[in-house]
């Protein structure tokens, strides 16, 4: 879509910016990156009342244009970068009326960018029940600039606000707010007149972070290096001068334009909500409730439509194999490319409603009293309070949850949450322990409510998060922190979940697991079919003629011949032959080649296990007909010694390898996406490979 | 006296900062010197405290409310 006119939207956090936006654009927006970085980036279009069409790209949330998190620096690199074909038009400044004094902040600083600019003033609602009065018009004329009353949530003012956009001038009308060219004026002026900029808060912001812009050349990023020696340039200080000057300007105009009732301090309602949520006792027993009930639902809820996609597709693969000529294109389709897509597709259910549990949470400002209750205690082991989102976001799949770690702002926090978070048992893991424990572990009650087989899921749940707590605590002790890490975080006033919200976050999670985690198992699971379909020299075709003779197709009822020709095929696989290759090096762990198989084609995905398995041992159909799998591999013998091959040690041996590996071929490459480095996702690769197998080995040994 | 040696419930006033880092990052979340600040409550286990300024709640260590000096 072409757009007539380019609109940013800046703010500070909770101030209804997303709110905006959605009310702005609606379902007509998409979520890409910003050239160069992995940033979400969201753009949208909405309609103006002349008709022109506006787009509207959402900036992450910021106090200010110096930022604390990879997130908070595109903001000025987007609002900065003339050249690019990005840059905005118009920028919309939404400003929370209920605190205006700090939401001026980066008002001041973006329009002294001299960018034309709007002001949006939102939650004029609150601030009126707060007792603030604001003269909109006075402060209007204070600023130059027009100022829009809106309510977004209640979707108030947001035609009005359309209009303000269409008439919006293309030059840049508001007042200067402070005297930027004192603050370094030799830096600021040379800065200006070698590279040609005229604005003097540009060419300081310039100074300031010239180090992370991207448009910015190396010797011209050299160059600015050079002229801060030259004009001892102190970033720091510059800085917290150029703040007080802003909150100068800010007293003066807020003096006769805004009014507060003096209030006599009563208890508001956020806080006698925080006494309890935040409560010594009944925090955390809350907290580990709506975990509980979080868990439960993702299980309980899922179940149903899970169903519906395995059975969609099971229906599709079988409409190809009817109506496509049959033939290896067919083959790879239906078994390669059908069956790699629904292994995706099915975890779409429960990402979903994880990411609603996940909006929720923090729509309402309970993240934000979870993070500030557990810090301490995470910090402990090397992470941070905003770890707890990724953690938990780890159960159902690691891949979104370790997107989500870019709101920690200190790099080693990060970092540690990234390596630890595939440790967590993400959903993919569930079906290959729910078969095992089937196997192995009794259906009996213990005490009342207890299940022998549900204290071992929850065992290998605690597990996970042990081992997480564990790897960070070591990682804390070797890597070295690049910089100070702080917790300065606002506590947002509690409020009611906006469900439109949440439903767009389900969306566009479900919708950015599907594509990203898509195109790799894809491309994997037909190498793998290719793997499993085809082997060295004419060895299938022997297969099919040793069981073409009649000693085979008079004694033997047709279906089951067909089985038992797929898994003598499977053996004879380039695949099978890899699991026999390797079966030395996993006999430690209890493993015979076939399970070796399964490892290699689990690979990428480790949900691969149980349908591998189920062809392996020559059931009919797929991972949904776990029941017969479970028979047919409990009543699998060991040809040499008679016993049965899964014992408790071999089922257990191969859960922890499962709990411990990278079997994930989606995680890897957001690792690689998130850090933009190969080594990160190398090394964690590597530990947890290793820790997988050493586990595995010290289980086997054990329980043998 | 220190922002992190005042009580729960107890009110100060901003007076300055002792460390020029975290000063910056206190002052754009407007925390700044003549401020008054009230401490709403302390973490469960004792860290980080959450106070009241400018209007709205903010969240922060103690380690970086000792930076914090009061009138």
């Amino acid at each position: 879509m072409k757009a007539d006119i380019r609109v940013a939207l800046v703010g500070n956090p909770n101030t209804g910016k997303s709110t905006l936006f959605n009310a702005l654009t609606g379902l007509n927006q998409k979520i890409g990156n910003f050239p160069g970085v992995t940033v979400d980036k969201k753009t949208g279009y909405c309609s103006l009342p002349d008709g022109r069409q506006a787009e509207i790209v959402d900036l992450p949330g910021t106090y200010s244009l110096y930022p604390k998190s990879r997130d908070e620096s595109i903001v000025f690199s987007v609002l900065a970068d003339r050249k690019s074909t990005h840059t905005p038009d118009l920028v919309v400044v939404i400003l929370d009326a209920s605190n205006l004094k700090r939401n001026l902040l980066l008002y001041t600083q973006v329009a002294d960018l001299k960018i034309p600019v709007i002001v949006a003033l939102n939650m004029m609602d609150l601030a009126k029940s707060g007792g603030i009065t604001i003269d909109v018009n006075a402060f209007a004329k204070k600023l130059g600039v027009h100022v829009v009353p809106i309510a977004a949530r209640k979707l108030e003012g947001i035609d009005k606000l359309k209009e303000a956009i269409s008439y919006a001038s293309k030059l840049a009308l508001q007042e200067n707010t402070i005297d930027v060219s004192t603050i370094a004026p030799q830096l600021i002026a040379q800065i200006g007149e070698e590279m040609q900029i005229e604005n003097p808060y540009f060419a300081l912001q310039l100074a300031h972070q010239h180090e992370h812009l991207t448009f910015l050349s190396g010797t011209e990023s050299d160059r600015i290096e050079e002229l801060e020696h030259i004009h001892f340039f102190h970033s720091q200080k510059a800085q917290a001068t150029e703040t007080i000057a802003r909150y100068n300007y800010i007293n003066d105009l807020l003096y006769d334009t805004v009014h507060k009732a003096e209030s006599a301090d009563s208890e508001t309602v956020s806080n006698r909500i925080d006494k309890v949520l935040t409560h010594k006792v009944f925090g955390f027993i809350i907290f580990f409730a709506i975990l509980m009930f979080m868990f439960q639902a993702i299980f309980a809820w899922s179940a149903y439509p899970m169903g519906l996609i395995e059975d969609l597709f099971v229906w599709v693969e079988g409409l190809v194999h009817d109506h496509l000529p049959a033939g290896p294109l067919t083959n790879l389709l239906s078994d390669g490319v059908l069956s790699g897509l629904s292994g995706v597709m099915v975890f779409i259910p429960q990402i979903a409603i994880l990411f609603a549990f996940i909006s929720i949470l923090e729509d309402t400002g309970y993240m934000a009293r979870v993070t500030f209750m557990m810090d301490k205690l995470m910090r402990k082991v090397g992470l941070n309070g905003k770890s707890v989102v990724p953690l938990i976001g780890g159960f159902a799949c690691a891949v979104p949850s370790i997107m989500s770690t870019r709101t920690i702002e200190n790099w080693k926090d990060r970092m540690i949450t990234i390596m630890v978070t595939p440790l967590v048992t993400c959903s993919a893991r569930l079906p290959i322990y729910t078969l095992m424990i089937a196997l192995v572990v009794p259906n009996k009650n213990v005490w009342w409510i207890f299940n022998w087989q549900g204290l071992a899921l929850t065992a290998m749940y605690v597990l996970s998060l042990v081992s997480a707590v564990v790897v960070a605590f070591v990682m804390k002790l070797i890597l070295k922190g690049r910089e100070r890490g702080y917790f300065i975080m606002e506590l947002p006033v509690y409020r009611m979940p906006r469900w439109n919200n949440v439903l767009l976050t389900m969306y566009d999670r479900s919708k950015a697991f599907v594509v990203q985690a898509g195109k790799v198992i894809i491309a994997v699971s037909v190498i793998l079919w290719v793997l499993a379909s085809y082997g060295p020299g004419n060895r299938f075709e022997r297969i099919d003629q040793k069981y073409s003779k009649p000693e085979y197709t008079k004694t033997v009822p047709a279906a089951d011949l067909k089985h038992i020709i797929a898994s003598e095929k499977l053996e004879n696989s380039y695949a099978g032959v890899l699991g026999h290759a390797m079966e030395p090096a996993i006999r430690p762990l209890g493993f015979d080649w076939k399970i070796g198989i399964a490892l290699i084609t689990s690979f990428a995905a480790r949900e691969v296990f149980v349908g591998t398995m189920a062809t392996i041992y020559s059931v009919d159909g797929d991972a949904d007909n776990i029941q017969s799998v479970q028979q047919k591999m409990g009543s699998a013998k060991n040809p040499q010694t008679g016993q049965p091959v899964f014992t408790v040690a071999v089922a257990f041996s191969l859960m922890m390898f499962y709990a411990f590996a990278m079997q994930c071929a989606s995680t890897v490459a957001t690792v690689y996406r998130e850090t933009k480095d190969w080594r990160w996702p190398a090394a964690q690769f590597a530990y947890m490979t290793v820790l997988a197998y050493v586990i595995s080995f010290i289980t086997y040994q054990l329980l043998k | 006296m220190k922002l992190s040696q005042l009580k729960v419930g107890s009110k100060g006033i901003v007076k300055e900062f002792t460390d020029l880092e975290m000063s910056i990052k206190l002052m754009e979340m407007g925390c700044l010197p003549g401020e008054e600040i009230k401490v709403e409550r302390i973490a469960p286990m004792g860290d980080p405290i959450a106070i009241n300024v400018a209007g709205y709640q903010l969240s922060l260590r103690m380690r970086e409310a000792s930076t914090i000096i009061l009138l």
